[in-house]
């Protein structure tokens, strides 16, 4: 894990096979906003890695780059060794394709705040779903990868319930399922307890945790549960106006961050 | 003041006969209103500029320009260039046509008030354009708008009887052919008050549905 | 070739007549959806009760096959005759009148109970209440429904061409007969009709500008390119007005 917060001394750094996520140098505009101000930034493989900062410092933008719900104005991405918006074509890279980006992206899963479950599906299809067109997996081997998951998550009784048959608690524990179905190296966790009841959010923490400890995914993770990102986190990178501008392991960035703006956030905080 | 029912007995024979095919039209309208208001309404979403300008356009003209022209241009002028086609069929094809640039603005309302994280959510789960549309939007969009179709399968209704302009035997038609046939008017009476008994139900049964889908929703 | 000698004999006049039906039409309409309208609001359940009445029989109704029931039925039933312009006047008239009276009322409905309350402490009679207080509140909110519903009303002049009143739709007819030329002629008409819902738009967009800064409030932002773009709340609210119901 490196991180390079003034990145202009570091234009072409080498590719390690271990580095699963790699951003180079990618800058992201809303309008005259800079959201994410030239940035490089690694992570490898089955680390777990926590973004924090101000709102509006990047990054949830870094989340949703990674899932191509927005695109880089310049910059590259690569996701295990591809690059996630472009492709090689004659030694040049150019715009990727749809089916390209598609290819790519089957790697990361994502659970959002708003749990986004399909209200028009029972939870058992909505863990299916993707497994069986995306994957191409049978009916019953999507099934019983779906039973599997929610025994993890504890949901097993409301296999056949709608989700606004649920509390917020248990949707966000079927959106886990649903992203875990697909079996992604990356899961992108942004900010998913934030539309919580506050009883709730200790359950879908703990079972963060338990999948963080048991599995080797790699995770990235927007969030104001300190706590939870303490217990987690291999590396913390502090984000303000669309830089890093630290990074760590989180128990040097909690008890002596170096940078001011990294002591006032965690003052306002905590 | 005169109403003589005799008349309006030897009436009813072909009464129902046009109520057969008021019907007819109506199904087949709503059909072709159905499916083509829903290709518009996609087709309005669609990035290419060259897809999207022009079906705003088209549909933005025939929704405000007459029904009753729009048939006379499609008995009289298509057959020109095109195939020329009965009363009816062309009475069916306007109707369809007419209508579904309305059912395209409810599809388009519906499809609108899928929230954002819907697709977003699709997009996660790397679900292909194809499937996002067929097993998460459009499910979610069609039953919010289910009311509002059926609205305008009742206002289909009622403008049906502008088929008869240009021939076609519905229930105006054969009740003007009955009433210059016999020189009375009862028959008009007879359609008039069959619109009020067809179109009152079927807009409670509207409510009825609306009130039911609302509710589960 | 349609020559310019038929064109102004009968086109022009043509025009004229469509103007005139939409013009009479959309004064009685608005005469009949202010009055039912607001007596459907009436604090008596039989006014109600009949206004609610009058609504549900032209929601049910063909406009078309009232207007020859106007003009064909009525007068042999009744022993005189209507001028045909006046049988389509008020077909149209009464029919898009009840199709408003439903937007008069929804929009009545609308005004916080407050307002009446207030209107009520101030001694104000029912009548006066409704002409200052309630109706100048509801107005804004009565625009753009009321657009569409002209619109509708305009497509609906095209109908008393049917009943051999002289509109463009009907010279547009006798045209083709005597030219057998379809193309040109059906195709001006439908500009014709698309640029008089054009105009119609623009002036109600005024209209709503003016009544929106007289309550104080900012416009909202249309996006239509042309004429009218519909919410989707509108458009069904619109399309239900005209159909669906139940006595309110």
């Amino acid at each position: 894990m490196s991180t390079t917060p003034d990145s202009t001394t570091d234009k072409n750094p080498p590719v390690d096979g271990s580095q699963l996520i790699r951003f180079d140098n990618v800058t992201k505009r809303f309008g005259d906003n800079v959201v994410l101000d030239d940035l490089c930034f690694d992570v490898s493989s089955g680390k777990h890695v926590t973004l924090i900062g101000p709102s509006g410092s990047g990054k949830t933008t870094i989340l949703r780059l990674l899932m191509t719900l927005v695109e880089p104005d310049s910059g590259t991405v690569k996701v295990s060794g591809d690059y996630l918006f472009h492709e090689e074509r004659n030694g040049k890279l150019e715009p990727a394709g749809e089916s390209h980006i598609r290819e790519v992206r089957k790697n990361i899963g994502m659970v959002f705040q708003q749990f986004n479950l399909f209200p028009n599906m029972k939870v058992i299809r909505n863990i299916t779903e993707a497994p069986v067109h995306v994957l191409g997996l049978s009916k019953e081997e999507a099934e019983s990868r779906a039973r599997e998951l929610l025994e993890l998550v504890g949901l097993t009784e409301h296999i056949d319930k709608y989700p606004s048959q649920l509390s917020g608690g248990q949707q966000q524990r079927v959106a886990i399922a649903r992203a875990l179905a697909m079996r992604p190296q990356i899961l992108l966790l942004d900010e998913v307890t934030s539309a919580l009841d506050p009883e709730l959010v200790a359950g879908v923490l703990d079972l963060l945790r338990d999948i963080a400890r048991t599995t080797d995914i790699t995770m990235l993770c927007v969030t104001h549960e300190m706590n939870f990102a303490r217990d987690i986190s291999d590396d913390v990178l502090m984000f303000d106006a669309g830089k890093i501008i630290e990074s760590g392991p989180p128990e040097k960035i909690f008890s002596e961050p170096e940078h001011e703006r990294t002591q006032q956030f965690l003052n306002a905080i905590l | 003041m005169t109403f003589d029912w005799d008349v309006v007995d030897e009436f009813m024979p072909r009464f129902w006969d046009g109520v057969l095919v008021t019907l007819q039209a109506l199904a087949l309208g709503t059909l072709i209103a159905f499916s083509l208001g829903l290709v518009w309404a996609m087709a309005q979403r669609s990035p290419q500029p060259w897809v999207r300008l022009p079906v705003i356009w088209v549909t933005e003209f025939i929704r405000n320009t007459p029904l009753l022209v729009q048939l006379f241009f499609l008995f009289y002028v298509v057959p020109e260039v095109g195939p020329s086609m009965s009363p009816l069929t062309t009475g069916i094809v306007g109707l369809g046509l007419h209508y579904s640039t309305y059912t395209a603005e409810v599809y388009r309302a519906g499809i609108d008030g899928v929230p954002v994280g819907q697709w977003e959510a699709s997009k996660a789960l790397s679900l292909s354009r194809r499937r996002t549309w067929t097993s998460v939007i459009l499910p979610q969009a069609i039953r919010r708008v289910v009311p509002a179709l059926g609205n305008y399968v009742v206002a289909m209704l009622k403008d049906s009887p502008m088929i008869a302009v240009i021939g076609a035997l519905d229930m105006l038609g054969e009740a003007r052919q009955f009433s210059n046939e016999t020189f009375t008017t009862e028959a008009i009476t007879v359609v008039g008050v069959a619109f009020i008994v067809i179109a009152y139900p079927a807009s409670l049964l509207i409510r009825a549905l609306e009130r039911r889908l609302v509710n589960n929703t | 070739m349609m020559s310019w000698e038929f064109f102004r004999e009968w086109f022009l006049p043509g025009i004229w007549v469509t103007i005139q039906v939409l013009l009479y039409s959309t004064v009685l309409a608005a005469i009949v959806a202010f009055t039912v309208g607001t007596l459907r609001t009436s604090r008596f359940w039989i006014v109600r009760f009949l206004a609610g009445t009058y609504f549900e029989i032209f929601r049910g109704m063909s406009a078309l096959i009232f207007m020859f029931w106007m003009a064909f039925a009525v007068p042999l039933m009744l022993g005189w005759q209507f001028v045909p312009l006046w049988s389509g006047t008020l077909a149209l008239g009464m029919t898009y009148g009840a199709y408003g009276s439903e937007i008069v009322r929804g929009a009545l409905a609308a005004v916080p109970a407050a307002q009446r309350e207030a209107g009520i402490a101030l001694s104000f009679t029912r009548m006066q209440r409704l002409r200052r207080i309630e109706i100048p509140q509801a107005w804004p909110e009565m625009i753009p429904p009321f657009n569409n519903l002209l619109i509708e009303l305009m497509k609906g002049t095209a109908l008393v061409s049917v009943i051999a009143v002289a509109d463009m739709t009907f010279a547009g007819n006798l045209l083709r007969l005597a030219t057998n030329e379809s193309a040109p002629i059906y195709t001006l008409l439908l500009v014709l009709y698309f640029l008089l819902a054009f105009i119609l738009t623009r002036l109600m967009r005024m209209l709503e500008r003016r009544a929106k800064a007289g309550v104080g409030r900012a416009p909202e932002k249309k996006n239509g390119i042309l004429t009218r773009k519909l919410s989707g709340r509108g458009e069904s609210a619109q399309a239900s007005a005209q159909t669906a119901g139940g006595v309110g």
